[in-house]
């Protein structure tokens, strides 16, 4: 048999990787998505040093003054100053948002990899995720809080608590279909350890869509934790939060709109950013979408 | 039946100059440059070449199939009996397709729709481009179907494509592709996802059809075998371009470009490699009544038992190779997952160089693992994308202790002993070839320094001259490292070059075992024989360029 020897050494150097991050300029809606969000979250750490007045400090003298100088957006039933609320609000809110995101993704990816690795942890585990998924989310929320007082800390386990479920669903649903690559049967092969096979051949995998979920995470929980607020059963009302602001100016929305105007308009231009965002982030990490768009 | 017209000269499909470019880049990329073709009625034209030869994308072309975005014919001429299809309207194409040209595919399953009865489906052609009733429709396919010789055609009309078999899918899209007629038949490795015995009775029913109905053939194929069964007409593609081309009997015998004859040279011969001395070396792997029953539960609580593998008794010795040979579902696969203890067997034993492995805990088993070491079909799957070659090669080794730095070190003597560069330790996969990455697997494999090496279809996926370099280094290794092979294939060519003994296997069972030169050219059980008797091309002797002295008896 002639065989002739392998002489290719020309293999192609690797694709500059630079700039992943690319797709956030990719059309402009996403753009201005992008600058948006910027901005709220810039103005949310900013808040101290942007703030003109005590976000906190009661004045029954200056109770609801329509917008002037010294108050930009006019202040709340309070007296307190709308503008540095809404700045200071942002704080909170922003947290709750991104901290439930990364709780409740740490807490499903661990809970994901092992069920989608063992049968039989998987069998209990997703029935319990599947009971928890059946509880409605502001219920068992509203339960929690009630059951331990509200703070942040409870706020935050009320709103991760029915994450957890989707993020374990989606992981072991990739790992599943991991396992079965023949990369993964080689680690066995080659006597590899389960927590590496795990962390190793398998969590790689889950990373792009567990980017996309973190946003939707992000989104809701920023929307539930203002639901909680407005119900009453969130944060205790003089911290402000874009619920807390909402919920307090509710009483006085025919006098003045524009207390809950504007909180409203802050959450929806994040919330919608976020959202845009993530659907960018989903397009540009499976290039099957952008086939679909015609292959631009 | 119309009467084949016999006449030489009636040129069907006539192909000038044609160039196929990337749209993104005009000028720059040539997918297919500037070639020219003639398929005449009653003849079949074979175009024969490698992955990325531009083989698909010429029939795409005629089909006026190309990706409308990203591939445009920019030169040349595509004549259908008479009719330019470059100027063709889509309109007119839709037409062209179905009565004047038709197409058959690799895999049967998903070209037809799985929930229409094929019955219906062969049916829809008829109803768009006929006037006929329902009953002459219905008369129509139950004939057609009968002469693709499928059995029962009553049953199978109103059968779902999936309760067909893959061989009776293939021979309802040949039905429906005939069924009108059509001048030119193309078909695009229609029997690469076949069993041997299947691809036999699928291309001796082209054959015989193709003469029934004058129509002309163009076949695409990667298998210079299956060239030696079906063709008159042999085109050699390399990148777009066509190297040769010419009467069949003057390509295989007289073969005038380098490439043709290096191709040729490649094809591994059917006539069995002499085989290693026996030796009295070490037994390092057998096993015994190994079983393997998968239980598939109904929905009505009944438990149905499938052995996948039963009573396999085996022996391999140092330095030998083993070959299991089996069409699919023959249960090779399964006994070589058994026996690298990925999945667990249901009864009987595996022995490592006399240590019993076949029920040992994860934990247990952890020693032994190193001893026995696998190499995959797939060579794109097999590869985890997001290492670099280096950390894939120094996992095993890291696994049992080794020092990182060390394992890092010796991963660049074994990229050398796969003839890699060295360089490539901190690249990955995804910049390498098919056949590079099986290196690559060798070569993580090899890491573990294990006695035994199993190779389920290592080279099936790869180019035939790739699978030569390949087959060619597990050879060397072997003789240098004195490591057992456990070679699976369903290819007997490569078996007969690389295999010592063969085992053949049938349902999960052994029907013969033995030496490979007894087996391959004498064969005891009728099973064998007519495995041996399906090899597509056995006639030839490729790499001789002559027909086959002895035949196999």
């Amino acid at each position: 048999m002639a065989v002739e020897p392998f002489t290719d050494s020309a293999i192609p150097l690797q694709v500059p990787a630079g700039s992943r991050l690319k797709f956030l300029a990719s059309g402009p809606i996403v753009t201005a998505a992008t600058v948006c969000l910027t901005l709220v979250v810039a103005s949310a750490i900013l808040a101290p040093w942007l703030s003109p007045h005590d976000p906190v400090q009661l004045a029954p003298s200056l109770r609801l003054k329509p917008p002037s100088a010294e108050f930009v957006l006019g202040t709340d039933a309070y007296g307190r100053d709308l503008l540095s609320r809404i700045l200071y609000g942002g704080r909170i809110s922003l947290l709750i948002g991104i901290g439930s995101a990364v709780i409740s993704i740490a807490i499903g990816l661990a809970i994901g990899l092992v069920s989608g690795f063992f049968k039989w942890v998987d069998a209990i585990v997703m029935r319990v995720m599947d009971g928890l998924m059946a509880i409605p989310s502001i219920l068992l929320a509203i339960a929690v809080i009630s059951l331990s007082g509200a703070s942040l800390k409870t706020v935050l386990v009320a709103i991760v608590i029915p994450e957890i479920p989707r993020v374990v669903r989606l992981v072991r649903s990739v790992v599943l279909s991991a396992r079965e690559e023949p990369y993964v049967e080689a680690a066995i092969a080659m006597g590899s350890s389960l927590p590496k096979i795990l962390w190793r051949h398998l969590m790689p995998n889950t990373i792009a869509p567990l980017i996309v979920q973190g946003t939707y995470i992000c989104a809701s929980a920023i929307l539930t934790e203002a639901i909680l607020s407005f119900l009453g059963a969130g944060i205790s009302p003089e911290t402000p939060t874009w619920g807390n602001i909402m919920a307090e100016g509710r009483a006085f929305f025919q006098l003045r709109p524009s207390l809950i105007f504007w909180p409203g308009l802050m959450l929806s231009i994040a919330i919608l950013s976020i959202n845009l965002i993530g659907d960018a982030t989903r397009d540009a990490l499976d290039p099957r979408m952008k086939q679909r768009e015609g292959g631009k | 039946m119309k009467p084949a017209n016999t006449s030489e000269s009636t040129t069907v499909l006539d192909i000038k100059n044609l160039v196929v470019e990337l749209q993104a880049r005009q000028g720059s990329d040539r997918i297919i440059d500037g070639i020219s073709l003639q398929a005449h009625a009653g003849k079949t034209l074979c175009i024969v070449g490698e992955s990325g030869s531009g083989k698909s994308v010429t029939s795409l072309a005629v089909m006026g199939l190309l990706p409308k975005k990203s591939l445009t014919v920019t030169g040349g001429s595509i004549q259908l009996a008479g009719e330019d299809i470059r100027d063709a309207s889509d309109r007119r194409l839709r037409q062209l397709r179905a009565t004047t040209m038709a197409m058959i595919f690799q895999e049967p399953m998903t070209a037809l729709n799985p929930v229409i009865t094929v019955g219906r489906q062969i049916d829809e052609v008829l109803r768009t481009h006929t006037t006929l009733d329902a009953r002459a429709r219905r008369q129509h396919i139950l004939s057609m179907m009968e002469q693709v010789r499928l059995p029962d055609v009553e049953r199978i009309f109103f059968s779902y494509p999936h309760r067909l078999s893959g061989g009776q899918r293939q021979r309802i899209m040949i039905a429906m592709a005939l069924i009108l007629e059509p001048k030119l038949l193309i078909a695009d490795e229609p029997t690469t996802a076949l069993d041997v015995t299947t691809q036999k009775q699928i291309l001796t029913l082209i054959r015989d059809l193709q003469k029934d109905h004058g129509t002309a053939v163009l076949f695409i194929t990667h298998d210079m075998g299956v060239v030696a069964e079906i063709a008159d007409q042999v085109a050699v593609m390399r990148r777009g371009q066509i190297v040769e081309q010419g009467a069949l009997n003057d390509i295989l015998r007289t073969p005038k470009q380098d490439y043709t004859r290096n191709l040729l040279s490649t094809v591994p011969s059917l006539i069995p490699r002499v085989a290693r001395d026996a030796t009295n070396a070490p037994i390092v792997l057998d096993t015994y009544g190994l079983t393997k029953v998968y239980r598939e539960r109904s929905l009505l609580g009944g438990v149905r038992e499938v052995a996948a593998a039963s009573d396999v008794t085996l022996e391999l010795q140092k330095g030998r190779t083993l070959g299991i040979v089996g069409e699919s579902g023959s249960g090779k696969s399964t006994l070589a997952r058994c026996i690298m203890r990925l999945i667990d067997p249901s009864a009987g034993g595996i022995r490592l160089a006399g240590h019993e492995i076949s029920f040992l805990s994860r934990r247990l088993l952890q020693p032994h693992r190193k001893r026995i070491q696998m190499i995959f079909q797939d060579p794109y799957r097999s590869l985890n994308p997001r290492l670099t070659v280096g950390e894939t090669i120094a996992e095993g080794p890291v696994n049992y202790g080794t020092p990182h730095k060390t394992a890092l070190v010796r991963a660049r003597e074994l990229l050398k002993l796969v003839d890699l560069p060295a360089d490539a330790i901190t690249r990955y996969p995804h910049q390498f070839s098919g056949g590079q990455r099986q290196r690559i697997a060798i070569a993580r494999a090899l890491a573990m320094d294990p006695d035994v090496l199993v190779a389920d279809e290592a080279v099936s996926a790869l180019d035939v001259s790739v699978q030569a370099q390949v087959l060619q280094l597990l050879d060397e290794l072997q003789t240098r490292l004195g490591i057992a092979l456990l070679f699976i294939t369903h290819d007997l060519r490569v078996a007969a070059q690389i295999c010592d003994d063969v085992m053949v296997m049938q349902h999960g069972r052994i029907v013969e075992q033995g030496p490979a030169g007894e087996i391959l050219t004498h064969p005891k059980q009728a099973y064998t024989r007519q495995l041996l008797e399906a090899a597509p091309g056995r006639d030839w002797d490729f790499a001789n360029f002559r027909p086959t002295v002895a035949t196999v008896q």
